[in-house]
């Protein structure tokens, strides 16, 4: 009955031939090309969010141009109906676009973990009341379910955020759940609680560490959802509110404008190349996952 | 599936027992759908009054008053809950603020238009996507096997309205190659209606040139619907045909000096068909919400451009509608895929 995602369940011949391997994975997953891509995407992103401030060619809000000037060289991605400079917006827009969905799925990883380790070690009342709240998100399609609730809630970034997180937590619950409950009938688990260990204890020391990987795998697969779906909302206007800069929004404002290809085109690129990145770097990851944990983010989206 | 329960009861075929289920655990989802809209049309905005009564007649603090007493918001929330039931079941699905007119009725006018594109996008997708899938199966491992695992990746990353735009000003605004908004030909009468599906309709009448239009006018939208779940299919049967290429039956069938075609199509595809089938349902879901994002562009009157205007004037009870039908629809989507899972799979209803 050791069905378990423990190297320590199984034999060691050589724990230090274990350890190097170990250390090793992680430059093996990497090894890859679209790893290594999506990781370069990512970071340069990453970089001009950051630095957005300082090299941007105006400021995101400024109108101080002509109306919808096309590209040029004063304005590389040209300028929009109210004069702002599309550059200066798409290069500040990834602190809302990129960092928020990154936020997003950090604290949708730490709720939905959380939920689904009470649900699978804990069982009965736990069990069942949580993963019912989940199946309910999951009765509706996901966009479909924060619309809705982000319309509620009035638009804005805050509110739209929350409705993210509601939609999303459930996927973490029920991999995290099925992962608990296959690990904590695995015979290390047992024994430590045989020893004394407190279910917590044993959460925590014993099973976490080893379902983490599939999880987190799962989280990076599970970001460029989230910008989609940030991006989507904010098409919608229900996400960010004018004039924050806001890729999907940016792109909603093409709408109304499409002769003047340029206004949405660069965001939907921006939105694009992101996305793209975290799915090369997830879907490679998940390769590297054994085969036996992979089953469970294999359900998901991609 | 992943049910946990034991041993079947005597005397209760399985596969009754599995319908039973099922049909239980569909019913109970989809009154938690109307629970959910509850919860939302009337506890969580801030004033649930001016919600539902647009920002006008709110300021009026008779109507207010009125409209107080005949929702019943007075009365404690189960009784409001089963109330709202009520109105459901009546088909009664509230007044959109916007428009003033039933949200029940528009609904109703936006659904077929929307089961068209959704369903062509599926057909596009379906074709497109499982026959990738294959391909990259059977070239495992090779250079196509890559390209295609980075397409599928693509179709998977692109934001569909951007895609929407950016399609329609090539193809409808530069090329003049398609035709760029509505169902129809500004000048073409629709057929007489009978499903409310275009396609459908004219071919029952028998008027192929309007079918020809209405064919026509799908092939964008549908296009860029689909792209989405083009990347999930080629993904999916991808594995799923991996799974059934290392078989013994397929081997077994090799064995036997079967030709490569008859193996793949005989009894590869056939073996790979109930995963294919389970996420063609979770597709089709995802299509029928990314028309919210897909149909502005294309001014289809669907339940997406319906969504997309009421969620861009914030008109509470037309979004509510929306959640609703897609909600309904999707469980009972999933019910359908589990019942044919069941009927092809023993093992399903055996578990």
């Amino acid at each position: 009955m050791s069905q378990t995602t423990a190297p320590a369940s199984r034999p060691q011949p050589d724990v230090l031939a274990v350890a190097a391997r170990r250390r090793l994975r992680f430059p093996a997953a990497l090894r890859n090309p679209l790893a290594v891509t999506g990781t370069a995407i990512i970071v340069v992103w990453l970089l001009l969010a950051l630095l957005a401030p300082m090299i941007s060619p105006a400021g995101p809000l400024a109108q101080d141009f002509e109306r919808l000037q096309p590209p040029s060289a004063a304005h590389w991605f040209g300028t929009d109906q109210l004069g702002r400079d599309v550059l200066a917006r798409v290069l500040d827009g990834a602190r809302v676009s990129i960092i928020l969905p990154l936020l997003l799925v950090v604290s949708s990883l730490l709720v939905g973990t959380i939920a689904g380790s009470v649900a699978g070690y804990f069982g009965k009342v736990a069990d069942e009341v949580i993963m019912r709240i989940a199946d309910l998100v999951f009765a509706f399609p996901t966009i479909i379910l924060a619309m809705v609730i982000a319309a509620s809630l009035g638009p804005s970034l805050t509110n739209a955020v929350i409705a993210m997180l509601i939609v999303s937590w459930p996927a973490y619950a029920r991999v995290t759940r099925s992962l608990v409950v296959v690990a904590s009938r695995s015979e290390y688990v047992v024994a430590g609680r045989l020893l004394g260990n407190s279910p917590f204890t044993s959460l925590g020391k014993d099973i976490l560490p080893n379902i983490i990987a599939p999880v987190v795998v799962l989280a990076t697969l599970d970001v460029g959802t989230a910008i989609l779906l940030l991006a989507g909302l904010s098409f919608l206007g229900l996400g960010a509110v004018p004039p924050t800069p806001d890729w999907g929004a940016m792109v909603s404002d093409g709408v109304q404008n499409f002769s003047s290809w340029w206004i949405s085109v660069f965001p939907g690129l921006a939105i694009l190349t992101v996305v793209l990145a975290f799915n090369f770097l997830g879907d490679a990851l998940r390769d590297t996952l054994d085969p036996r944990t992979a089953d469970a983010v294999k359900g998901r989206a991609l | 599936m992943k049910t946990e329960r034991r041993s079947a009861p005597a005397g209760i075929p399985p596969l009754a027992r599995y319908l039973a289920i099922r049909l239980g655990v569909t019913a109970l989802l989809m009154l938690g759908v109307t629970l959910v809209t509850f919860i939302l049309t009337n506890l969580v905005p801030a004033d649930p009054v001016q919600a539902a009564l647009g920002e006008q007649a709110a300021a009026n603090p008779e109507i207010v008053a009125q409209f107080r007493e005949n929702a019943g918001l007075d009365k404690p929330l189960p009784v409001q809950y089963f109330t709202y039931l009520g109105h459901l079941f009546q088909g009664d699905l509230g007044t959109s603020t916007q428009t003033r007119t039933s949200v029940a009725t528009e609904l109703g006018k936006a659904f077929p238009a929307t089961i068209e594109l959704a369903v062509g996008a599926i057909l596009i997708s379906a074709i497109i996507g499982i026959g990738l899938g294959l391909w990259a199966a059977l070239r495992r491992r090779t250079f196509i096997d890559q390209i295609i695992r980075v397409v599928s990746l693509i179709g998977l990353s692109v934001p569909a309205f951007w895609m929407a735009l950016l399609v329609y000003f090539i193809f409808f605004f530069q090329l003049r190659l398609f035709p760029g908004s509505g169902r129809l030909d500004p000048t073409a009468v629709a057929p007489p209606h009978v499903t409310g599906l275009y396609t459908v309709d004219s071919l029952l009448a028998g008027q192929w040139a309007t079918f020809g239009d209405a064919v026509y006018h799908l092939v964008l939208p549908a296009s860029v619907l689909a792209l989405y779940t083009i990347g999930l299919l080629t993904r999916f049967s991808r594995s799923a045909i991996l799974e059934v290429l290392d078989a013994d039956y397929v081997r077994g069938a090799r064995a036997k000096g079967l030709t490569g075609r008859t193996v793949v199509l005989k009894y590869v595809l056939r073996g790979a068909l109930v995963p294919i089938i389970t996420v063609l349902g979770i597709a089709f879901g995802s299509l029928l919400s990314g028309t919210v994002l897909v149909e502005k562009v294309y001014s289809w009157h669907g339940l997406g451009e319906y969504a997309f205007s009421s969620a861009t004037k914030l008109d509470l009870p037309a979004i509510m509608g929306v959640g609703l039908v897609v909600g309904i629809v999707y469980i009972g989507l999933n019910f359908i895929v589990d019942i044919a899972y069941g009927f092809i799979d023993p093992r399903v209803r055996a578990a």
